[in-house]
């Protein structure tokens, strides 16, 4: 699979797609390792043509899968324990 | 409850106005957006490109240029297997249209307003967004002490290499510190490694004076160079990073 490896900014346009709030500065607790941090400083991989996977910086673990096709999109959310807002 | 974002990013045409050798490999793409919105210092663009067959391919790259500034301004570093930069470097003219949404991105941004003396780490073309910030902070006459500590290949590969000397020179608040990785010009003084702690610790505030660091660049450099300033005592709060990885160009 082609996969790229980005950076939590570079995919908020595209996680601005489904998401309406400021995704880089949202805040995530890993559901794998527990590490609180800014989305934009995890690391995400797209996978060419059909999405983007971010996952933790610490511990590799996928806190946000979003797949789309056409104007589809599916969200999984799983490996993130909560995501906040605002700050 | 939370800090709403309701718009929603469109895609708009922008229109090329010029476009800018800044070295070699790297080019800014100086573009007329009708209805552009303020960007904030070290936010980007998506760049979106359709072939003839219907086929897209989607970049983010940084904004140069100041929210103060006219036009808005990408620098773009040509990745030679890349599938969009060099279309933008080689291809793109003067009144081509491009489709483009933003601003984005609110986490690796920064304000005059917001205080704190600055730390800019940059590797490469990880400089674009950390340009920004220096240009907004000069267009507003901001004196907020900032450094800047930026690895290149070699002396011709540093990107604003002038327009950093200039700033420089007429700001005592402002400090530049080179460090050049492969090859030096006869007579270098500067720095002549990969950015390391020892590097860091010269260049850097100390922790007490809670500076905020931006660092933008490659992967490793990003990662090494956050990891240091961590375990150097810096609040992780503080230190805010944007990594350039193989992104297919």
């Amino acid at each position: 699979m082609d996969e790229h490896r980005l950076d939590g900014n570079a995919a908020a346009g595209s996680l601005g797609e489904v998401f309406s709030f400021e995704v880089t500065t949202a805040e995530y607790a890993c559901g794998g390792c527990g590490r609180t941090g800014r989305l934009g400083g995890a690391m995400v991989y797209e996978v060419r043509e059909l999405g983007i996977i971010v996952r933790c910086p610490s511990c590799d673990h996928a806190l946000i899968r979003m797949s789309h096709n056409r104007r589809r999109y599916l969200v999984d959310l799983r490996g993130t324990r909560y995501l906040t807002t605002g700050g | 409850m939370v800090a709403v974002q309701p718009r929603r990013l469109l895609w708009r045409l922008a229109e090329v106005v010029d476009v800018v050798p800044e070295t070699s490999r790297t080019k800014s793409l100086v573009l007329e957006v009708p209805g552009w919105e303020r960007h904030k210092a070290g936010q980007h663009v998506d760049l979106r490109l359709t072939a003839e067959d219907g086929y897209q391919a989607q970049r983010s790259y940084s904004i140069a240029s100041a929210p103060e500034d006219e036009r808005l301004v990408l620098t773009v570093d040509r990745l030679d297997d890349g599938e969009v930069s060099p279309y933008l470097t080689d291809v793109l003219m003067a009144g081509d249209k491009l489709e483009l949404r933003g601003p984005i991105g609110g986490y690796f941004a920064w304000e005059a307003k917001d205080g704190c003396p600055l730390l800019l780490v940059a590797g490469g073309s990880g400089v674009v967004p950390l340009m920004a910030m220096i240009r907004h902070r000069a267009a507003v006459g901001s004196d907020m002490p900032t450094r800047l500590l930026y690895s290149s290949r070699s002396f011709e590969e540093i990107i604003y290499r002038e327009e950093l000397e200039t700033l420089a020179a007429r700001d005592g608040s402002l400090e530049v510190i080179h460090t050049l990785t492969r090859s030096r010009p006869k007579g270098w003084g500067g720095y002549d490694r990969r950015i390391d702690a020892g590097m860091l610790e010269e260049v850097s505030w100390s922790p007490d004076e809670s500076p905020l660091a931006f660092v933008c660049g490659p992967t490793p450099l990003v990662e090494s160079v956050g990891t240091t300033l961590v375990s150097l005592g810096h609040d992780p709060a503080h230190v805010k990073t944007e990594r350039f990885g193989a992104t297919g160009g």
